[in-house]
């Protein structure tokens, strides 16, 4: 009787479970492309040290460019979602560009001004679907059949891991050493021998791809877009889990997206109030950690530091 | 063929002359001192030559050629490096890093040499070398802000020669140090020029610049107002007019 159990299990159990299961993974694929994103700003705003309070424009870049090949020229999600990496990509470059002629605050104000723009182009222009979104945007096909929910979290996963060797790579070459000199100190940099340009326009590149393929990732997984989905907020939401998780280390922003992520599903309040308690949040770590959780100087990487140093102080 | 050729160069900042009509020469393995009162133009002079100003008008050559409209990062891959008045070393990087992101010069022109990994043993032997004769060795790992003025001088010297120049651009190399760490810093200056690099030296004291130049520029408003050994500069009417002021 009692091995019997797992076997037969009760058919309100079973539903039970799968939309337990269901719910889950929606949210573990809604964590994945919030971390894809801390991550891809991580690498403009943390590694080349260029502020951006933008960054969610390439993320709807990205997802309109994917839904649109999808759904109105017909293209596969394996082309649609590359492509809409491509484009982001390639805008960022373009953007980029003005982005150089600024610094700091200004870079900030223009960054914003940019989300502003891609927002309202998406919203009253008919041909990007206005205010109604684009729907009618699936989840991939492969072997014949739809993707399951939790495939294409492995996807996104495989994608996302593949990702975080580039930067690993990229933070042990010469061009992780220019961004981090042109983070410390742009003018002493170039008589260094660095092209800011070359290096601070393939940041912008690098983190607009990324984001932008999270915005492919994220239009077939919600198969509903609308304009909302990627304004100023959003991009204050991506910004807020690289500050939390720790600004240009390569896990605070993973950890940040995690726990922020987490943060809203625990209960309704907290999801109503998220703006404002990532408000709260953002102040708080900017005046008692501002290097974040994972940064170089955090209560958290001290305590660890002195748990791995006392067995050789004992000894 | 000198080194440097810099052939009346001004500079004009919003209708006030920084910079007027200033000409000179700098040789191979020699120390130029550039001397002059507090806004005579001397900073303005390196920002030009390390293409950070345009200049408003003049030539300036390097070993024959023109640099007068290229880069700051291409003017230092062409083998010219320099330090800053008011020090600027990486603040959040090691010595090593600071030392490492010069080294990187030759890596960075080339988009896919630049993804290749920087700790490679041949190249951390050659930047420890530099760090050695710095006299740094002691501070490889730290961090640049954690280091008293005298050392972060001494590593923005470091980080200059990792570009392999053939000039040097020091400005006040010994502002704000004690005498003990100027007269190593010298030193270090003068291992420098013995390797064949021109140093260009911007420098208040007087001791260091008479003991170190053969050669002295000295700068007034913008101007060029005497050229120079040590001894005729110090007996030159204009130059004593220029620190002390005209007798009345």
């Amino acid at each position: 009787m009692v091995s019997s159990f797992p076997l037969t299990l009760h058919p309100l159990r079973l539903t039970v479970f799968k939309m337990i299961s269901g719910y889950l993974v929606t949210i573990l694929i809604t964590i994945l492309i919030y971390a894809m994103l801390a991550h891809s700003l991580n690498i403009i705003t943390g590694h080349a040290g260029q502020i951006s309070l933008g960054h969610a424009a390439f993320f709807g870049i990205g997802a309109y460019t994917s839904a649109m090949l999808y759904t109105e020229a017909g293209f596969p999600f394996w082309i649609s979602v590359p492509l809409a990496a491509v484009v982001a990509g390639t805008v960022g470059a373009l953007l980029g560009i003005p982005c150089l002629r600024v610094r700091d605050d200004f870079l900030a104000i223009t960054t914003m001004g940019i989300n502003f723009v891609v927002e309202a182009i998406f919203l009253y222009i008919p041909f990007f679907g206005g205010a109604m979104g684009i729907g009618g945007i699936n989840l991939p096909k492969w072997f014949g059949r739809e993707m399951s929910k939790p495939e294409y979290f492995f996807l996104i996963l495989v994608v996302f891991i593949l990702l975080l060797l580039i930067d690993r790579q990229l933070g042990r070459s010469w061009v992780g050493l220019a961004w981090a000199s042109i983070r410390e100190d742009e003018q002493a940099a170039g008589p260094m021998g660095v092209d800011i340009v070359r290096f601070k326009v393939l940041a912008f590149i690098l983190g607009s791809a990324i984001a932008g393929l999270a915005g492919g990732f994220y239009a077939h997984f919600l198969t509903f877009i609308m304009p909302q989905n990627f304004g100023f907020g959003q991009s204050i939401v991506i910004l807020c889990m690289v500050v939390f998780g720790g600004i240009g280390t390569r896990w605070g922003p993973i950890v940040g997206a995690v726990i922020l992520g987490i943060f809203p599903e625990i209960s309704r309040p907290i999801m109503e109030y998220r703006i404002l308690i990532y408000g709260v949040i953002l102040l708080g770590m900017m005046r008692f950690q501002p290097g974040g959780l994972l940064g170089p100087d955090s209560i958290l990487s001290k305590t660890f530091r002195r748990a791995v140093d006392r067995p050789s102080c004992l000894g | 063929m000198a080194l440097l050729d810099v052939r009346s160069l001004s500079k004009e900042f919003d209708g006030l002359r920084a910079l007027d009509g200033v000409t000179f020469t700098a040789g191979e393995g020699e120390i130029l001192g550039i001397i002059g009162p507090n806004g005579a133009g001397k900073t303005t002079l390196f920002n030009m030559i390390s293409g950070i100003y345009l200049p408003s008008g003049g030539e300036i050559s390097f070993r024959g050629k023109s640099i007068l409209r290229l880069k700051p990062h291409q003017i230092s891959r062409l083998g010219i490096g320099r330090t800053f008045q008011i020090v600027r070393p990486f603040q959040n990087l090691d010595v090593e890093t600071n030392v490492l992101v010069a080294y990187g010069h030759r890596f960075y022109p080339s988009l896919w040499k630049s993804t290749g990994p920087f700790r490679q043993p041949e190249i951390l032997k050659e930047v420890q070398g530099l760090i050695e004769k710095s006299g740094l060795r002691p501070y490889t790992k730290q961090i640049a802000k954690n280091l008293p003025l005298g050392f972060k001088k001494r590593l923005e010297i470091a980080r200059a020669l990792a570009l392999n120049p053939r000039l040097l651009l020091l400005d006040e190399p010994s502002a704000g140090l004690r005498f003990e760490e100027s007269t190593q810093l010298m030193e270090l200056i003068r291992q420098v020029r013995d390797q064949g690099i021109g140093v260009l030296l911007i420098e208040h004291n007087m001791h260091v610049v008479m003991d170190l130049c053969k050669r002295i520029v000295v700068l007034d408003h913008g101007s060029k107002i005497a050229e120079g050994s040590p001894e005729e500069i110090r007996s030159n009417a204009l130059v004593i007019q220029a620190y002390l002021g005209k007798e009345t």
